[in-house]
């Protein structure tokens, strides 16, 4: 059971990942980004559990902090002008 | 005791799954930060539930209760202020236009 929980979780990462290529806008990339943080979080509880070896949930912790405050810091350079989104598509406007 | 948690445990990825599915095939992105908060939240509450049913010790489950506390209260909080800088930054949702709606001037 713990094994298939694996393998599901697998392919929602994989899932993940091919919004992140694929996404058409920047908010896109960091939702699949967010998205494969917490499952990796998950991941790695499962495998600590599988292999007997309970001690990887501190690994665990430590990744789901890092995966907010990393998105946290992102966004938090969203106050220039550097993140906002064209409508218009314009060709000839550099930054 | 080990039926309880495997049940939670499919559940969990069932939901896990879907969710990620969810995010690759919907239209735009606000709904697709729907389909990952609310899905991404459950399946992680549910898995972590599942895990601490058959935890070897009580130091495991208290490990588990405290990721399991954390990301439930971080995972809504990381999808609002997500939604939040694409609104202020302009994106622009994907609305699709009813007549009898836009004939009645709101």
């Amino acid at each position: 059971m713990l094994i298939a929980a694996c393998f599901a979780i697998f392919i929602a990462m994989i899932m993940a990942m091919a919004r992140a290529i694929l996404g058409p806008s920047l908010y896109d990339r960091i939702l699949a980004v967010n998205l494969f943080g917490t499952k990796a979080v998950l991941l790695i509880a499962l495998l600590g559990f599988v292999m007997g070896r309970p001690e990887f949930l501190d690994i665990a912790m430590v990744y789901a902090l890092i995966n907010f405050i990393s998105l946290v810091g992102i966004l938090r350079y969203s106050d220039n002008d550097v993140f906002k989104v064209d409508d218009q598509q314009d060709q000839g406007r550099s930054e | 005791m080990t039926l309880l948690s495997s049940g939670l445990l499919l559940m969990g990825c069932f939901l896990c799954v879907t969710g990620a599915l969810g995010v690759l095939k919907f239209p735009d992105f606000y709904t697709r930060v729907h389909a990952a908060s609310v899905t991404d939240t459950l399946a992680t509450a549910m898995i972590l539930i599942g895990l601490m049913l058959i935890s070897p010790n009580l130091f495991v489950v208290f490990k588990l209760l405290f990721i399991f506390v954390f990301i439930l209260f971080i995972g809504p909080v990381a999808s609002h202020i997500l939604v939040k800088t694409a609104l202020k930054n302009k994106l622009v949702p994907v609305v699709k236009e009813n007549e009898k709606v836009s004939s009645s001037k709101l």
